[in-house]
C-alpha cells in the first residue's frame, strides 16, 4: 500500500510541472500586457517601465518560467500584481472556502444521487424511475448561475429565508457558515447528483443481475439487505471513482456559482486574476488546484482497496 | 423523532440572525486593488478611500471645492504659490498629528515613490514648505487650475508617514474617518470608526464592510434581501425593479464620466482607414447616432447624451454644441462630398452586454447614413493593448472623469497627451488647452475650452456618446443619502432612520 502511494507522489511531479509550463504557456500567449491593464487609466509610462523591471516582466519567456519555477521550488509562490499579497496567502484564504464548498455540495450530492440510483434501480420501469431520470436530467442540464439567481430570488428575496450570498468561515459562525453555502452548494450538488445517480443505477442494475443476487434471495434474505449490503457495495467501485474525480474537479473552483453567490473562493480568484492577466496568481492556483486533484486520484486509489478486499494482495 | 429532529434542525438553520444595528455593508462591483492610495488605481479603491482617507480639500455636489484637513487656502498673486492652512487636532489613526511636515512628506511621497500613479496630477509642484506647523507653502513650477480639484482625490489623501514603510497598500494608516481592520481579497473590506476623528460626530457607523459583488443583477438581489445596505452602479435594466420595491430607493447622478469612440488618426498602419484620413466622414458619423435612441434603449433615460468631455455639472459644459440632433441627411451629404456613397470600417469595443448594445445601435444608425460598421468585441484586458498600440480603426474610448475639467481633456486630445490613442494633433488645441491649464479664473477658461471645443468639434477626433451615470441604491431606512457626480460615497450624515 505505501508502495502505491509512493510511487503514484513520484508520477505526480512530471505532471505537475507539465501543468504549469502549459499554464505559463497559455497566459503568455493570450493578448493584453498586465501593466496595461493595472494601471486602468492611469498610465505613467515611468510607473509602467518601473513595474515591468520589478515584476520581470520583458525577460524571454524560458527566463521567467524557470525564476518562478525556481521560486515555487523554495516555497515562494510570487505576489500579485493587482493587489500585492503574496499568491500564498490569497490561496490559504481561498482553499477552506473552495473545500467547504466542494465538501457541501459532495455531501449533499451523495445524499440525493445514490438513494435515487438505488431506488430507480430497484424499481426499474416504474414511474419512479421515469420520475428519477427526468429529475436527473434537468440537474444537467439546468445552467448553475440561472438556477442561483432564481434561487436568491425566490428563497432570499422573496421568502427572505437564507443569506442571498456572502462567505461567514465555520470557525467564526458555524451555522450562519452553513446557511450561507447551502444555496450554493446545492446549486452545485444537482448537477453532480444526477450523474451520481445515473451510475449508481446503471452499476446497481448490472450488479442486480449477477448470480450472487440470485442465490442471496433464494437464500431468504430480506430484499432490503439483499440490495443494501450486497448489492450496493459491489455497485460502488464505479461511484468511489466518479465522487472523487468530481470532488477534484470542485477544488479547482466553481466560477459561475461563486460568481452568483459571491463566494470567495478558488473561482473567482481565478477569473479575477486571468481577466487581469495577474500571472503569479493564475499559476499558484492552477498548480494547487492541480495538486489537489491528483491527490483525489490518490484517494480513489486508496479507497478501492478498503472497499474491495481483493485489491489488498494485488498479484 | 427522527423527522421532529431534521425539522427543528432545518427551522434552525432557516432562522434569520439579526445584523449588527450599526453595521453599514456596501456592495461594490469589483474588488479594490491596493489600498495606498498613491500606488492605487480602481475606481472602487476610490470609494473605499472615501472612508478610509481624509484628503487635503473635498469637493460638494456642485464640485465647488470645501475644506477638508486644509481649512483656509490662498493664491498668490500670480497662480504660482499655493498657502495652506491646516486643520487644528485633526490626527492620523496611529495618533500621531497632521502637521505640515506630514502633509509636505505625503504630497512628496506622491511625486517621487516608483510606484506612484500620482506623479501626473502632481507634475506641477517644484517645491513644497513647511512654513510653520499649520501652514504649508507649495511651489508651482507655472499656474495650474486644476491643483486644487486633484487635491480633493488620491493626490489630496493623507497617510501617516510613519507607514510608509510598512506597506500602506495591505494595511493602510490613513486618517479618515473609519480606520482599517481587515481585509480578505474578493470578499470583504472592514473599516471601523474612528473616535478621534475631526468631524466624528458626523459619522453614524460603527463599522463599513465593503463587499464585492461583481454581477449588477446579484448586487441589487442582495440589497432586496437585506444582506447590504448601499449598493454602486444599478444595471440600467434593473431600475425598473428597484423603483417598484418600496423597501430601496434609488439615488441616481449624471457623473463626470464619458463614453465615446475614438477613431485613429495617426497610430500606426491602422489609421490609414477612410475616417482616420477625412474629418467629414467623422463629423457625419457623428450627425448619423441618435444619442437619444441610446439612452432611452440601453440607459433606461440614464445615459444622458454627450456630445463634448465636459459634464453638465461642470463650469466648462457647453450646452449649445450637439443641440442640433441627429441628421442623417446632411451625413449622407458629408459622405457623397467625400466622394463617398458607403463606408466601412471596424469598430473596437471592450465586450460586455451593455457596450455591444450600444455598439450595435451606433451600427444600426450610422448604416443608415452610410456606413457599414463591423463590431469586433474584445476582452476588455486585450483592449487596453490594442488601443494604445494603434490595432483599431475606431475605437470604444471610456472616462470615469475628473472634477477639473483638464482632466477630461488633456490628456485624451493634446499631442503628447498620455492617453491619446487617436494620436491626434493640432497645434492651436494644444495652445488652448495649455493657457485654460494656466488660468484661474472659471469663465476665462470656459472661454478657452469653448474655443478648443469648435476645433474638436471640427476636427472630430472624440464623438462622445453618453455620460456616465452614477445609479445608487440603499435601503428605504437609510436617511442621509446623497449620489455625488464623482460617483464616491460619502458617509457625513448618513444614518438610519428612527
Amino acid at each position: 500500500m505505501l508502495k502505491i502511494v509512493l510511487r503514484r507522489l513520484l508520477v505526480a511531479i512530471p505532471t505537475l510541472i507539465l501543468v504549469s509550463l502549459i499554464v505559463f504557456s497559455l497566459q503568455k500567449l493570450l493578448p493584453g500586457d498586465p501593466l496595461l491593464t493595472l494601471a486602468g487609466e492611469e498610465r505613467d509610462p515611468q510607473v509602467l517601465a518601473f513595474l515591468r523591471e520589478k515584476y520581470h516582466l520583458d525577460d524571454p519567456f524560458h527566463i521567467q518560467y524557470l525564476a518562478w519555477l525556481g521560486n515555487v521550488l523554495s516555497g515562494d509562490f510570487g505576489h500579485s500584481l493587482r493587489t500585492g499579497v503574496p499568491v500564498a496567502t490569497l490561496i490559504a484564504q481561498k482553499l477552506p472556502v473552495t473545500l467547504q464548498l466542494a465538501l457541501m455540495a459532495i455531501v449533499l450530492a451523495l445524499l440525493i444521487g445514490i438513494p435515487a440510483g438505488v431506488l430507480s434501480a430497484v424499481r426499474k420501469g416504474t414511474p419512479t424511475d421515469y420520475a428519477a431520470n427526468v429529475v436527473a436530467l434537468s440537474g444537467v442540464s439546468i445552467p448553475n448561475f440561472w438556477l442561483g439567481i432564481i434561487l436568491i430570488m425566490v428563497v432570499s428575496v422573496q421568502w427572505q429565508l437564507l443569506p442571498a450570498s456572502g462567505y461567514v468561515p465555520p470557525t467564526e459562525n458555524f451555522l450562519q457558515s452553513i446557511r450561507t453555502m447551502l444555496m450554493p452548494s446545492f446549486v452545485l450538488a444537482t448537477a453532480l447528483a444526477a450523474y451520481l445517480m445515473r451510475h449508481t443505477r446503471s452499476a446497481m442494475l448490472s450488479v442486480l443481475s449477477s448470480d450472487y443476487i440470485r442465490t442471496a434471495k433464494a437464500k431468504g434474505l430480506l430484499p432490503k439487505a439483499v440490495v443494501l449490503k450486497h448489492a450496493l457495495r459491489n455497485a460502488l467501485m464505479p461511484i468511489v471513482t466518479l465522487t472523487t474525480l468530481l470532488f477534484g474537479e470542485l477544488l479547482a473552483g466553481a466560477v459561475l456559482t461563486e460568481q452568483v453567490f459571491t463566494i470567495p473562493g478558488f473561482g473567482k480568484l481565478i477569473v479575477d486574476a486571468v481577466f487581469t492577466r495577474d500571472y503569479a496568481v493564475v499559476q499558484g492556483v492552477v498548480l494547487c488546484a492541480a495538486v489537489g486533484f491528483i491527490f483525489m486520484n490518490l484517494v480513489a486509489d486508496i479507497l478501492y482497496i478498503v472497499i474491495n478486499p481483493r485489491l489488498r494482495h494485488p498479484q | 423523532m427522527k423527522s421532529l429532529k431534521t425539522l427543528v434542525l432545518g427551522a434552525a438553520l432557516l432562522a434569520s440572525t439579526a445584523a449588527m444595528a450599526a453595521d453599514l455593508r456596501i456592495g461594490l462591483q469589483d474588488d479594490p486593488d491596493v489600498l495606498d492610495p498613491h500606488r492605487a488605481r480602481t475606481f472602487v479603491g476610490r470609494i473605499v478611500f472615501t472612508s478610509l482617507c481624509d484628503k487635503l480639500v473635498d469637493i460638494n455636489e456642485k464640485l465647488e471645492i470645501i475644506p477638508s484637513i486644509a481649512t483656509e487656502w490662498s493664491w498668490n498673486d500670480d497662480g504660482t504659490i499655493l498657502t495652506m492652512r491646516l486643520r487644528d487636532g485633526a490626527k492620523f489613526h496611529d495618533g500621531t498629528a497632521i502637521d505640515a511636515a506630514a502633509v509636505k512628506a505625503n504630497l512628496d511621497r506622491a511625486r517621487t515613490d516608483p510606484e506612484s500613479l500620482r506623479k501626473s496630477e502632481l507634475k506641477s509642484i517644484s517645491d513644497i514648505a513647511v512654513v510653520d506647523p499649520a501652514t504649508l507653502a507649495i511651489t508651482l513650477s507655472g499656474p495650474d487650475a486644476g491643483l486644487l480639484a486633484q487635491l480633493t482625490d488620491r493626490a489630496g489623501m493623507l497617510m501617516s508617514p510613519a507607514s510608509f514603510d510598512k506597506d500602506p497598500g495591505q494595511t493602510p494608516v490613513c486618517s479618515g474617518p473609519y480606520k482599517f481592520v481587515e481585509r480578505v481579497q474578493n470578499d470583504r473590506i472592514v473599516l471601523e470608526k474612528f473616535q478621534d476623528y475631526w468631524n466624528a460626530d458626523q459619522y453614524h457607523f460603527d463599522t463599513i464592510t465593503f463587499v464585492p459583488m461583481p454581477d449588477a443583477t446579484v448586487r441589487l438581489a442582495n440589497l432586496r434581501a437585506g444582506d447590504v445596505d448601499i449598493i454602486e452602479r444599478v444595471a440600467p435594466s434593473d431600475l425598473e425593479t428597484v423603483k417598484s420595491d418600496a423597501s430601496i430607493k434609488l439615488a441616481s447622478v449624471t457623473g463626470l464620466g464619458y463614453q465615446a469612440i475614438e477613431v485613429n488618426i495617426a497610430n500606426g498602419a491602422r489609421a490609414d482607414n477612410p475616417l482616420g484620413k477625412d474629418k467629414r466622414l467623422r463629423q457625419a458619423l457623428d450627425l448619423a447616432i441618435d444619442r437619444d435612441v441610446i439612452n432611452q434603449v440601453v440607459g433606461a433615460g440614464t445615459y444622458q447624451p454627450a456630445y463634448q468631455p465636459f459634464p453638465p455639472a461642470s463650469f466648462a459644459h457647453a450646452p449649445d454644441i450637439g443641440s442640433g440632433g441627429r441628421d442623417v441627411e446632411r451625413a449622407k451629404a458629408l459622405l457623397k462630398e467625400a466622394g463617398y456613397e458607403r463606408v466601412p470600417f471596424e469598430l473596437t469595443f471592450g465586450n460586455n452586454t451593455i457596450m455591444q448594445q450600444v455598439f450595435e445601435l451606433v451600427q444600426a444608425m450610422a448604416a443608415e447614413a452610410g456606413f457599414d460598421i463591423s463590431l469586433r468585441p474584445t476582452e476588455f484586458a486585450a483592449l487596453q493593448s490594442v488601443l494604445k498600440s494603434g490595432e483599431f480603426e475606431v475605437g470604444q474610448s471610456g472616462w470615469s472623469g475628473r472634477v477639473d475639467p483638464d482632466g477630461n481633456i488633456h490628456q485624451y486630445v493634446s499631442c503628447e497627451g498620455g492617453l491619446n490613442d487617436t494620436k491626434y494633433c493640432n497645434k492651436e488645441v494644444d495652445a488652448l488647452l495649455n493657457e485654460a491649464r494656466a488660468t484661474s479664473d472659471p469663465s476665462a477658461r470656459k472661454a478657452l475650452y469653448d474655443k478648443a471645443q469648435a476645433i474638436l468639434r471640427e476636427d472630430m477626433p472624440v464623438i462622445y456618446l453618453f455620460y456616465l451615470p452614477w445609479p445608487f441604491a440603499h435601503k428605504a431606512g437609510i436617511e442621509g443619502f446623497t449620489a455625488y457626480p464623482d460617483g464616491m460615497i460619502r458617509l457625513a450624515g448618513v444614518d438610519l432612520a428612527g
